[in-house]
């Protein structure tokens, strides 16, 4: 420590001035000599055969340069789309698990489904061309709905999937489930839906593909969240060129929220078009294509039954979901719906039982796989909706009945029924202090205010876990993952001193570029400017599995560390010898080798300058140079946790709920950089108020999406939301060597029940038990109307 | 989108020659509502006449019992004016609330007027205020001017170049916003005029209207409790995902209360 | 195709395009300044927010040929040498971008709103943004950014 900008210091964004003065480089920034542009024709029919594809129009339309078809990825032996991860039903047997062609072979099955693929000398030119492609569709019946996927009869998507089930999944025993079942004094039930979401970050997906024939190499421009998975997949499943003929860059990218972690189509297309027009070729998704082509995000189904005690403790819980999956298998999409959320159900309480069963379901649309919290969201929802109507229902106040089962802390570390161990947290400490900074108190105050000037006020709340910084690999390759999940880092110091650190994380609004130099100024005690972050690209980094699943800087900073020790290790024996002691008695501190107990010091960079120049060095025994390769493979998840608060306003002529206030403690491990936890705490909040009250992906049942643009998918707005309070309370995870578990998603888990709570709060007294997200105006218009009409009024 | 011929003439002589003699020609005033539908390729002229050398259209007159607004006059250039704000201050507060402030720096008067979208503001104020819509080649009383969806009484090339505003006692807006696109799902204007109270509902069906029964009640007793058990017939009333029609006939009676509310 | 004169931060440019080139395309593509960003279709984000006569507008939502003989700001055009524009300097100084892609949109509209009103209220701002959209921040600190550099701007610093 010792230093001001180490670890729990605000340091300002080192990456932020390319940003302000518009220098930052995405991947649609990116022109190369001779550029060429590619547009897409994509299914308008959620199901139908591709009897044929005519593309005599628009070959012969000017500047274009090729027309590509599911017959040309077929003749080229072009690998299909890999799923990442294989859940196993029940019976043992493995998913299902359909071919995904990088373009349509006859048939396509959402819409959005890429059939053919135009490629021209400007984007203007393709555009028009692509509009000539003349595509022979025969409509065949689609299914757009999970609802309706699940019903007898219902069309097919996959004909190897009867019933449209990938895969019937479960975990937790139902014997003993049942037995609590018996037992309960109380059995509170729900049926609940998690909405649709799409992703949306502000940049669009892109990806520019360039072959150099001359050296046999081809170079990836990407929208990626981890630009050496993206290559691994390329390599090992659909382009088929070895890692050393292909690099993958991903540039500065505008945010992913996990729809960047996959592996699409176009970024394959775009390589393998490069080779046969000679040119690059570059594809940007518009804003619609977005929302019909990147990856969604929840769309659950669920029935929840919850068993209680005669005083309110918790005995056992049972669930049953249907999770949608698409028409294809997305890159993480299984394990969303099973390994990142059924093992998420015990939240922060202590349960002595608790059995889940997952359907996971086709639907005639766009994929659904990891979005902000995935599955960690969709089990908090379900868990803290329950509890909260367990209260009503028992006529419990809602604080006490969570306090009463929330794991203590000192029953840590905790197994839960559901695979994980929790390793540390305390949860009534964020409890306490969520409670204190909302002003828990003074609420009946600010709700008779409210009533005062004719609106209702709701209190809301939930207390919640997630489990990130993913992920073990032993274990989650016993689950079902097809790669690790470790990280890599490789941190060079340079003859003068200064550093670079090349991570295979990737930074995408995260601000790795400062947390990563506050970790060396931290280790070495040097500034911050004295260091490089480079990430995002294959050919300068090691490897890497990039940055999801709030894993960066626990896992991703790990790696970081495991490096540093080792050149601090090495500078020990280098310093020894300048300093004529014996290695055992140096040590290293505020960036300066001692001989411990003297003032004899050589500063760090007087030691790296005598790796590189080795003219009095222990040569016989250490090399010279000083940098250092580490992975890091995490022991076992991390566990943040915390309390959200919401108030609500509700108008009730009108039924909108205005967020009056949001009051969060997290305990998200040890922390940074503040500023820049803070900050994805508050992205999160956005996301999960958006959730609640405004976002829902709306297909029709043909798998028509009728909303998607920002003129209908209702994206947050700086009036929607209010300022956040954020408060933190910290117990340092206790496996890896910074103490971090993650902020990442942490808003986006938390928030949302809490704000449906509140709206429910709200309602009550209106009669009203129930309202599905996003709580619209006119839903909640119609819930206040039902009620009023219910008793009578 | 489609390519186009772009011509900018410097009288309005010329720009109305221009469109009347190129077939497939508009208008481009602020272009906030035309252009993103070109670029969705749902329009597709084959020849823009841009307004914006045209003198004279961009000035805003207080003369007695009117306030003139110019075609050109951006909905900022409105929403800012001390002129508005003094005489008709609801008109004002309605041109700070359309689309957003970079919308508001380009999209004009005069190309609201014209291109009458079902949910947008203006309409209320012109048919709220009884306003009359002044062009290249007459006047348009606003009780007759809107005629239906994207419909007006303006003929094939007929330029707005004016709205005239007569000054009411007591007027106000008040709009429920569609929560993505900003676009009135309901707006209400109410206005006590001269010649009576006037109320106009905008974004609750194909075009803006006006309610007979609120008016009624109103000129009874101008306050909110005049408007209860009014109920506005479903019937022709728009229904989409945002707002089913039985919502959005709620809505004008909430939202006309909230307008007679806030008069000034 | 026709050609074009416009200022763009400063410097006259001479552009030669379609009439049915949108403001974004020519700086991006024909200018090459591409600090200036898309994220929709339906003119809705605010990303492509450069300044026309100093007033913010959406480039993707105006014709090049518009611009003709305007002076055009676009956010390469905010900063004096190696001196951010406080705006700017607000946003760093506060955390008020992450990944950075709606924040040259932001920052233009900001410069827009702090020209007119020195001292804006977090609802003012928050009005305002209403044509600029973000996915990562929350908008908390983009508030209190806008509202610290609208001070800065207007001689708080």
């Amino acid at each position: 420590m010792g230093n001001a900008q180490g670890i729990g210091a605000a340091v300002k964004r080192k990456e932020d001035r390319r940003f302000l003065v518009g220098r930052g480089q995405y991947t649609d920034d990116v022109t190369l000599p001779n550029q060429s542009y590619a547009v897409f024709v994509r299914s308008p029919y959620g199901h139908a055969k591709v009897n044929g594809v005519e593309a005599k129009a628009a070959l012969a339309a000017p500047g274009v340069l090729a027309v590509l078809t599911g017959a040309d990825v077929a003749a080229d032996g072009l690998g299909g789309i890999p799923c990442g991860w294989l859940v196993k039903s029940k019976d043992g047997s493995p998913m299902v698990e359909p071919p995904h062609p990088a373009l349509a072979q006859g048939k396509v099955r959402h819409v959005g489904d890429p059939v053919a693929m135009v490629i021209a000398s400007t984007k203007a030119a393709a555009k028009a061309a692509a509009a000539l492609v003349e595509v022979d569709y025969e409509p065949l019946p689609a299914v757009g709905l999970l609802a309706n996927a699940i019903a007898p009869g219902a069309p097919q998507v996959w004909d190897e999937a009867p019933g449209n089930v990938c895969f019937d999944w479960h975990i937790g025993d139902p014997a003993t489930t049942d037995a609590a079942f018996a037992k309960a004094a109380h059995v509170v039930e729900l049926d609940l839906v998690n909405n649709r979401v799409a992703p949306n970050p502000m940049e669009p997906r892109a990806a520019n593909g360039n072959f150099d024939g001359a050296n046999d190499q081809y170079t990836l421009y990407t929208t990626s969240q981890n630009p050496h998975l993206t290559r691994l997949l390329l390599a090992a499943f659909t382009l088929k060129v070895p890692e050393h003929k292909l690099r993958v860059i991903a540039p500065d990218v505008g945010g992913g929220f996990g729809s960047k972690i996959f592996h699409y189509a176009e970024e394959l297309l775009v390589l393998w078009a490069s080779r046969r027009v000679g040119r690059p070729v570059k594809w940007t998704s518009d804003r619609m294509e977005a929302f019909l082509t990147d990856a969604h995000g929840r769309d659950h189904i669920s029935n929840a039954k919850l068993a209680l005690d005669a005083n309110g403790k918790f005995l056992g819980l049972r669930v049953h979901t249907y999770a949608a999956m698409g028409a294809y298998l997305s890159t993480f999409a299984p394990a969303v719906p099973t390994y990142l959320y059924a093992t998420l159900l015990s939240g922060p309480y202590d349960f002595p039982a608790i059995y889940a069963e997952v359907k996971a379901i086709f639907t005639n649309t766009v994929a659904v796989d990891a979005y902000r919290g995935a599955g960690r969201p969709e089990a908090t929802y379900l868990l803290e909706r329950l509890v909260e109507k367990a209260a009503r229902q028992l006529g419990m106040d809602r604080v006490e009945l969570r306090r009463k089962n929330l794991i203590r802390a000192d029953q840590f570390p905790y197994q839960t029924q559901v695979a994980l161990q929790y390793d540390i947290g305390d949860y009534q400490a964020t409890l306490d202090l969520a409670l204190e900074q909302a002003d828990y108190a003074g609420y009946a105050a600010r709700a008779a205010a409210s009533k005062a000037k004719g609106k209702l006020r709701g209190f809301g709340m939930s207390t919640y876990i997630e489990a990130c910084g993913i992920a073990p690999s032993a274990l989650v390759g016993a689950l079902g993952a097809r790669a690790g999940l470790y990280e890599a880092a490789n941190v060079r110091i340079h003859p003068t001193g200064s550093v670079t650190v090349f991570t295979g994380t990737h930074s995408h609004g995260q601000g790795h570029e400062t947390t990563f130099a506050q970790l060396i100024a931290d280790r070495l005690g040097v500034s911050t400017d004295q260091v490089e972050v480079v990430h995002g690209d294959t050919d300068r980094i090691p490897f890497g599995m990039g940055t999801y699943g709030s894993r960066s800087a626990s896992v991703g900073g790990s790696a970081i560390v495991k490096a540093l020790d080792k050149i601090v290790d090495k500078g020990k024996k280098i310093a020894a010898h300048l300093l004529e002691a014996s290695v055992a008695d140096i040590e290293f501190k505020d960036g300066q080798y001692r001989v411990v107990g003297t003032d004899r010091v050589k500063a760090f960079g007087e030691v790296a300058f005598a790796a590189y120049v080795p003219h009095n060095y222990p040569i016989e025994t250490v090399e010279p140079g000083l940098e250092e390769s580490a992975f890091y493979d995490p022991k076992n998840f991390t566990f943040p946790g915390g309390t959200h608060l919401v108030e609500v306003e509700i108008d009730p002529d009108t039924g909108v709920v205005e967020v009056a206030s949001v009051t969060i403690a997290d305990d998200v491990g040890v922390i940074i950089n503040p500023m820049i936890v803070d900050g994805q705490a508050h992205g999160g909040l956005a996301q999960g108020i958006g959730q609640a009250l405004l976002e829902e992906a709306v297909y029709d049942a043909e798998g028509q999406l009728t909303n998607g643009t920002y003129m209908g998918y209702c994206m947050p707005r700086a009036a929607d939301l209010p300022n956040f309070k954020v408060g933190n309370h910290v117990t340092a995870c206790t496996h890896n060597p910074l103490g971090i578990k993650g902020v990442g998603e942490v808003g986006a888990i938390g928030v949302p029940p809490a704000v449906i709570n509140a709206v429910l709060d709200a309602l009550a007294p209106l009669g009203v038990t129930d309202i599905s997200m996003p709580a619209t105006p006119e839903k909640v218009w119609r819930a206040i109307q039902a009620a009023r009409a219910g008793k009578g009024a | 989108m489609k390519d186009f011929e772009f011509h900018r003439p410097a009288s309005i002589k010329h720009a109305v020659a221009l469109v009347a003699g190129t077939a497939g020609a508009k208008y481009l005033a602020g272009g906030q509502s035309l252009l993103p539908v070109m670029k969705l390729d749902l329009a597709e002229p084959t020849a823009l006449v841009s307004l914006a050398r045209l003198p004279g259209l961009a000035d805003i007159r207080v003369d007695g019992g009117t306030v003139a607004i110019g075609a050109l006059c951006t909905h900022d250039q409105v929403a800012r004016s001390a002129d508005v704000a003094k005489a008709i201050p609801a008109l004002a507060e309605l041109a700070s609330h359309i689309g957003d402030a970079q919308v508001r720096n380009r999209g004009t008067l005069g190309g609201s007027v014209a291109h009458a979208d079902p949910a947008a503001d203006y309409p209320a104020a012109v048919l709220g205020l009884g306003a009359t819509i002044v062009t290249d080649r007459g006047r348009h009383p606003a009780d007759t001017y809107f005629k239906g969806l994207f419909e007006t009484s303006l003929a094939d090339g007929e330029l707005v170049t004016a709205v005239h505003f007569p000054v009411p006692k007591r007027a106000a807006y008040a709009k429920f916003a569609h929560r993505a696109s900003k676009y009135a799902v309901v707006g209400v204007f109410v206005a006590e005029t001269a010649a009576g109270v006037r109320v106009a509902i905008t974004g609750a069906g194909a075009t803006v209207f006006r309610s007979a029964a609120m008016e009624a009640a109103l000129t009874t007793s101008m306050t909110p409790g005049a408007l209860d058990g009014i109920t506005v017939p479903t019937d022709d009333l728009n229904a989409d995902a945002e707002a089913s029609a039985e919502y959005r006939a709620h809505l004008c009676v909430v939202m006309a209360k909230r307008a007679v509310a806030a008069l000034r | 195709m026709p050609k074009l004169t416009l200022s763009v931060n400063g410097q006259p440019r001479t552009i030669d395009c379609a009439n049915a080139t949108l403001l974004v395309e020519a700086i991006r593509e024909h200018l090459g300044l591409t600090g200036t960003h898309v994220g929709c279709d339906s003119s809705q984000c605010g990303a492509c927010t450069v300044h026309v006569d100093g007033r913010s507008v959406k480039s993707c939502t105006m014709l090049a040929v518009e611009a003709e003989g305007a002076a055009i700001t676009t956010i390469e055009g905010l900063a004096t040498g190696n001196d951010l524009h406080p705006m700017q300097a607000a946003f760093k100084e506060h955390h008020g971008l992450q990944c950075g892609f709606c924040t040259p949109g932001m920052v233009m509209s900001a410069c827009d709103l702090a020209a007119r009103n020195p001292a804006p209220s977090e609802g003012e701002v928050r009005h305002w943004l209403e044509g600029n959209l973000c996915r990562c921040t929350g908008y908390h600190n983009i508030v209190k950014a806008v509202r610290a550099g609208a001070g800065d701007m207007n001689g708080g610093k």
